[in-house]
C-alpha cells in the first residue's frame, strides 16, 4: 500500500518536474522566435537621438509613438498597403481557382499525362522568380504590364501554383471516395458534390494553400522593385524600401513601417493556425 | 476493394484523356506555361544571345557569355560558399526543428502562445526580419553589443558583420531563424500522425523515451522530414533577401551565393547575357541538388 503511495508520489513528482521543463523550453523558444520584433517595436518608439546612443538603450527612454503618426504622415503607407492587400488577396484567389480542379483531378484520377502534369508542377516549384527575373522582366515589357498591379497578381498567382497544387492533391486523395459516391448516388453532379461534399472536408488544405501564397505574395520583393516604378502601384514592402538611403537609415521609421506590414498578416496566421498543422498533414503524409 | 471500385469509376474518365482532364488541369498547365515556362525559355534563349544595356539584342553568340562566366574569378568560390550555405542551413533546420516541433507538440501551459509566437517569422517577411538582425548585429548600435557587454563576454564593442567568415556565419543563422518555422510545423503535422496510441503501446512494452523517439517517431517522421527537407533545399538556394539586405553579398563578392551573384551581374553591370547564363546554370544546379536528395535520401522506396 504504502509502496503505491511511494510510486504514485514520484510518479507526480517526476510528471510535473518534466512539465515544468517542458513549459521552460517552450517560453525560450518563443522568446527567441519573437526576439527580432521585438527588438523592433522596441527601436520604433525610441527618438531619433536614442537611436544612436552608444551602448544602445534596452528600452526606449522617452516613448515616442508619435513615430508612427510621422511615418503615416511621411510616407502614403495607406496606398501600399491597399496595394499589398489588392494585389495578394487577387493571386490568393486565382490561385485558388486554378488549383482546386486541377488538384481534385489529380488527386483522384489515374489519367494519361498524370505524371507528366505532376513533373511539370514539380519543376514550377524549383523556380523562384527572383532567379527568373530577366525572363520575367522582359515577358511583363513585352505584354506591356510594366508598372501594373496585374503583373504582380499573375506572377505571384503562377510561382506559387505548384505548392497549392501539391497539397490540396494529397488532401483530395485522402478524402474516402465513399463519400463523394454517395452524394453522386443521391443525384449531384460531379462539380456539385466537389462543392458541397469535398470542399467542406479539404477546408483545413484550402486554408493552408490560401495562408502560403498570401503571406508569400504579402512580402515578395525583388519582383515587386523591378516592375513597380510608380508608388501607387507598389506594395508596401518595395514602399518601406525609401526609408532606407544609401548614407542613413531611418530605423525608427523603417521599422514602425514594418510592423504595421507585418501585424495584419500575423494576426491572419494566428487565426488560423489551429487549421496549420491538419492542413499540413495530408502533404506530410503522402 | 476501394480500388477496384474506384477504377471502374474512373474508366471512363481515363478513356477520353482530352475532353476529360483539360478543363480541369487546361488553366494550371496554362499559367504555368505561359508564366513560368516561358520566362525560363527566354531567359536560356537569352543566355546564348549577345545583348547591351539598353536590352537591345544584337543575336546568338553561342556559347560566349558563358564563356565569360567561367573566366570570372569568382564563380568558383562563389559556387562553393553555396553548397556550404544551402546544405548548412538545411541541416541545421531540419537539426533544430526536430526538438522544437517535439517540445512544442506536447502540452504546457502557454503552449498556444509559443505557437504564435512561432509564427511571427513565418508570417513576416524577410527583407524585414533581415534589417531587423542587421540593426541588432550592427557593430556601435546594436542590442546584442549591449548585451555581450553587460555580460562581460565581450570587453570592446564587435563588429558582428566586419568579416566575410563572421559576416556568413550570420546569415547562416538568420537563413536558420527563418525557415524553422514552416520545418517546425510540418514536422508537427508528422507528429499528429505517429499518434498517441502506438506511444502508449511501446510505452507499455518498456522502451525509453530516446529508444522510442529513435525507433518509432523518427521512422514515422520520414515522409515529413523529406518534404520539408526539400521545400527548404529550393527556397534557401534561391534565398536573396537575407544575403542583400545584410550584405549584399560583400564585401566584393565574399558573401555571394549564386542566386545574388546572377542579381548582380543583371542589375550591377547590366550584362544580361552573361546574368542569363548564371541563372540558367542556377536552375541546373537546383536540378542536380534535387535529383541527389531524391536519390540519397530514396524517395520511391516508401512509396
Amino acid at each position: 500500500m504504502s509502496s503505491t503511495v511511494a510510486t504514485l508520489v514520484t510518479k507526480r513528482k517526476r510528471f510535473t518536474g518534466r512539465k515544468v521543463s517542458l513549459m521552460i523550453s517552450g517560453w525560450v523558444i518563443g522568446l527567441i522566435f519573437l526576439a527580432p520584433y521585438i527588438e523592433m517595436l522596441i527601436t520604433s518608439v525610441k527618438s531619433k537621438s536614442e537611436i544612436l546612443a552608444i551602448p544602445t538603450t534596452y528600452a526606449p527612454q522617452h516613448w515616442t509613438w508619435s513615430n508612427y503618426i510621422t511615418i503615416w504622415k511621411q510616407l502614403p503607407l495607406a496606398q501600399y498597403l491597399r496595394t499589398s492587400i489588392v494585389v495578394s488577396l487577387s493571386a490568393t484567389v486565382l490561385v485558388l481557382l486554378i488549383a482546386v480542379p486541377a488538384a481534385y483531378y489529380v488527386g483522384r484520377n489515374k489519367f494519361r499525362g498524370r505524371t507528366a502534369f505532376l513533373f511539370l508542377v514539380l519543376v514550377t516549384q524549383m523556380f523562384s522568380p527572383t532567379s527568373l527575373i530577366i525572363g520575367i522582366f522582359r515577358e511583363v515589357i513585352r505584354f506591356h504590364l510594366v508598372d501594373t498591379w496585374l503583373a504582380l497578381i499573375l506572377i505571384y498567382a503562377a510561382f506559387n501554383l505548384a505548392f497549392s497544387i501539391w497539397i490540396l492533391s494529397s488532401f483530395f486523395a485522402s478524402i474516402p471516395i465513399e463519400i463523394e459516391e454517395a452524394a453522386w448516388i443521391d443525384g449531384a453532379s460531379r462539380i456539385q458534390a466537389l462543392r458541397r461534399v469535398i470542399l467542406p472536408v479539404a477546408l483545413p488544405g484550402l486554408i493552408t494553400a490560401f495562408i502560403f501564397t498570401f503571406i508569400s505574395a504579402w512580402n515578395e520583393f525583388v519582383i515587386a522593385l523591378t516592375i513597380e516604378s510608380s508608388p501607387v502601384h507598389q506594395p508596401i514592402t518595395v514602399g518601406l524600401e525609401s526609408l532606407i538611403g544609401q548614407y542613413q537609415v531611418q530605423w525608427q521609421y523603417l521599422f514602425a513601417g514594418s510592423l504595421i506590414a507585418i501585424v495584419p498578416v500575423v494576426i491572419l496566421f494566428a487565426l488560423i493556425e489551429k487549421w496549420l498543422v491538419s492542413g499540413l498533414t495530408a502533404g506530410s503524409v503522402k | 476493394m476501394t480500388s477496384a471500385k474506384s477504377s471502374a469509376q474512373l474508366k471512363p474518365m481515363r478513356k477520353g484523356f482530352k475532353l476529360g482532364a483539360l478543363p480541369w488541369i487546361g488553366p494550371a498547365i496554362a499559367v504555368i506555361v505561359l508564366l513560368v515556362l516561358y520566362p525560363a525559355y527566354t531567359m536560356i534563349k537569352t543566355s546564348f544571345m549577345n545583348i547591351d544595356e539598353t536590352g537591345t539584342s544584337h543575336g546568338f553568340t553561342g556559347l560566349s557569355n558563358y564563356r565569360t562566366l567561367f573566366h570570372n574569378p569568382n564563380l568558383v568560390p562563389v559556387l562553393e560558399r553555396t553548397l556550404i550555405w544551402t546544405v548548412s542551413v538545411v541541416f541545421f533546420t531540419v537539426i533544430i526543428s526536430l526538438p522544437v516541433a517535439q517540445v512544442l507538440h506536447a502540452k504546457f501551459p502557454g503552449r498556444r502562445l509559443v505557437r504564435y509566437a512561432l509564427i511571427v517569422p513565418w508570417a513576416a517577411s524577410v527583407v524585414m526580419t533581415s534589417t531587423s538582425w542587421l540593426w541588432i548585429l550592427n557593430g556601435y548600435y546594436g542590442v546584442l553589443n549591449r548585451i555581450l557587454l553587460s555580460l562581460g563576454l565581450i570587453k570592446d564593442q564587435v563588429q558582428f558583420l566586419g568579416n566575410p567568415t563572421q559576416s556568413f556565419a550570420w546569415l547562416i543563422l538568420v537563413a536558420v531563424f527563418v525557415s524553422v518555422p514552416f520545418t517546425t510545423y510540418v514536422i508537427l503535422a508528422g507528429l499528429t500522425t505517429v499518434g498517441d496510441d502506438i506511444m502508449e503501446a511501446s510505452t507499455v512494452d518498456g522502451a525509453s523515451g530516446w529508444q522510442r523517439y529513435k525507433h518509432i517517431t523518427f521512422p514515422l517522421l520520414r515522409p515529413a522530414l523529406l518534404i520539408s527537407m526539400v521545400i527548404n533545399l529550393i527556397n534557401v538556394f534561391n534565398s536573396f533577401p537575407i544575403i542583400w539586405v545584410m550584405t549584399t553579398g560583400g564585401p566584393g563578392y565574399s558573401t555571394d551565393t549564386t542566386t545574388t551573384l546572377a542579381y548582380k551581374i543583371t542589375f550591377r553591370s547590366a550584362d544580361i547575357g552573361q546574368s542569363a547564363s548564371m541563372a540558367t546554370i542556377n536552375f541546373a544546379i537546383i536540378l542536380v541538388f534535387i535529383a541527389l536528395f531524391l536519390k540519397v535520401s530514396r524517395w520511391k522506396e516508401n512509396d
